[in-house]
């Protein structure tokens, strides 16, 4: 691996949203109007219930958590559709760099961006609904860390859908995280659902980490085999992701895609 | 020692062959002409040299290094600049250098940033938005691309395309100069005959994916009754397979 040519994807980034604001708002616009319009709904189901049940804590923590993995996605993908968008994939491809490389920089790229969305959460999360992070104790970390992984994993599977089917379909990649959401079971426990979904949310870590929240926020003990058993399927959905990725670059090298991408088919 | 050896190179699209077994080389300083007429195959093989393609059988070496098994380095000794491949225009003139010396490997920038510049004329651009600049400007910058990390082969496709014929001799006389200079072997694609003549020392006439005709392409058109290489190409490109009865 070669930190200079891995240096120049996040550069790169760094220029684009240096230069453009159109570019720099959308890191915290979307997750702080969603922090505004949760944390109220928080307060609102908070108002209604008589029990002790901890919202903001549960499902506010939730939704940040949630908001997190998915800037964490996007990350890698803006930056890839930045390639695209400027049709430079003929450019960046016939350099040296090597696919793990270009990939190591759009992930560099991502902690970045993911993380000026974290931070402004957290302070409009704390400061303005009462979000306190101490609740969540020592698996904190963990969550974030399984989250974390799994968005990057997300992120690489989804340009590797880019890559393949073309620029057109990007529009495949955006609404993913909605797709996933009823299945990773942020807004409601894996009980709540039919026993169909409840085996799909078994196979997504985010549902394991969204399970042991509210578990840890009722006061329960949370299994450590959960948590063992979400950091092993992110390993293998990130495996999986970057075994994707390079099938879907070898095909593009072999097809002559690279070289023709803008016609979205090498045949 | 050639800068760049291409042995047997093949490259199949189904049952389509766009390459059939094509063999050459470019020598330290210089400068090949690839000529054909619109697919004919030239921008396929500038493709497997660039690394974005992967050849159906044969070999490319570039200084000696075999691209297909050490492609990140055999592609360190290379650039190229093409019309259809513009660098991004939403970063400026020095952005897009920065980064792709970062891609390049090229240790000291500031120096070679400040020598491409004024070899392609274009400090006044330094911090313009490459997407801003004339079509031009525009070839200018991807030149300077070009040369930024001081390639041993340098591939070249229609790099005047979109320019105007004065700057154009001025691009030819500046990229005779380097390739002279730094003795980088060229592969230059042009559908100029003018351009070719004044700067390549050798010809490859690609047709139906074949080498069919190679030499001086100063010599070559009264070597086949023609009187200008023009002439030559245009009936290399309506007989192809003809080459004997052109030479009688």
């Amino acid at each position: 691996m070669n930190l200079m040519r891995i240096a120049a994807i996040p550069l790169r980034q760094l220029y684009l949203y240096r230069g453009s604001v159109a570019r720099f708002v959308p890191l915290f616009a979307w997750v702080t109007i969603d922090m505004v319009l949760w944390g109220f709904m928080t307060r609102f189901l908070g108002s209604l219930s008589h029990t002790s049940y901890r919202f903001v804590p549960a499902l506010l923590g939730a939704v940040l958590f949630w908001d997190f993995m998915t800037r964490v996605m996007q990350g890698v993908t803006t930056a890839f559709f930045e390639d695209v968008w400027s049709r430079n994939f003929l450019n960046v491809f016939a350099t040296p760099i090597t696919m793990p490389e270009y990939i190591t920089g759009l992930l560099v790229t991502s902690v970045g961006t993911s993380l000026i969305g974290l931070a402004v959460m957290i302070v409009v999360a704390s400061a303005a609904f009462g979000l306190h992070f101490a609740a969540y104790g020592a698996m904190l970390l963990p969550f974030i860390l399984v989250l974390f992984l799994y968005g990057m994993a997300l992120g690489v599977a989804a340009i590797a859908i880019v890559l393949r089917f073309g620029p057109a379909a990007e529009w495949f990649i955006w609404p993913i995280p909605a797709l996933l959401a009823p299945f990773a079971c942020v807004y409601y426990p894996q009980a709540t659902l039919p026993v169909f979904m409840q085996w799909i949310a078994r196979l997504l870590p985010p549902s394991y980490v969204f399970e042991g929240m509210r578990a840890v926020v009722s006061g329960h003990a949370f299994n450590g085999a959960y948590l063992a058993a979400a950091f092993i399927l992110v390993i293998a959905y990130m495996v999986l992701a970057y075994w994707i990725f390079a099938s879907v670059f070898r095909h593009a090298v072999r097809t002559g895609l690279i070289a023709r991408y803008s016609a979205e088919t090498a045949s | 020692m050639p800068v760049l050896r291409v042995e047997n190179l093949r490259k199949h699209y189904g049952s389509v062959e766009a390459v059939r077994g094509i063999s050459f080389h470019v020598c330290p300083g210089e400068i090949v002409g690839l000529l054909g007429v619109n697919g004919a195959g030239k921008t396929t093989t500038i493709s497997m040299i660039l690394g974005v393609l992967e050849p159906t059988a044969g070999s490319i070496h570039i200084n000696s290094v075999d691209l297909l098994r050490r492609r990140s380095r055999a592609l360190s000794a290379t650039n190229f600049a093409a019309v259809y491949a513009p660098l991004p225009g939403n970063l400026t003139v020095y952005q897009n250098l920065r980064i792709f010396a970062l891609l390049y490997g090229v240790r000291n920038f500031p120096d070679r940033l400040e020598s491409v510049l004024d070899t392609f004329n274009l400090h006044r651009f330094r911090n313009t938005k490459c997407g801003l600049l004339s079509s031009g400007e525009q070839t200018r910058v991807g030149l300077a691309k070009a040369v930024l990390n001081c390639p041993r082969l340098l591939l070249l496709d229609e790099p005047t395309a979109s320019i105007d014929p004065a700057s154009a001799r001025e691009i030819r006389a500046t990229l005779r100069s380097f390739a002279e200079r730094t003795q980088t072997g060229v592969l230059w694609t042009s559908h100029n005959m003018y351009e070719v003549e004044e700067v390549c020392s050798r010809v490859l006439f690609i047709s139906q994916g074949e080498i069919i005709l190679t030499g001086d392409p100063r010599a070559l058109p009264a070597q086949y009754g023609k009187s200008t290489l023009e002439e030559l190409f245009i009936s290399v490109a309506r007989e192809p397979l003809d080459l004997g009865a052109l030479q009688s």
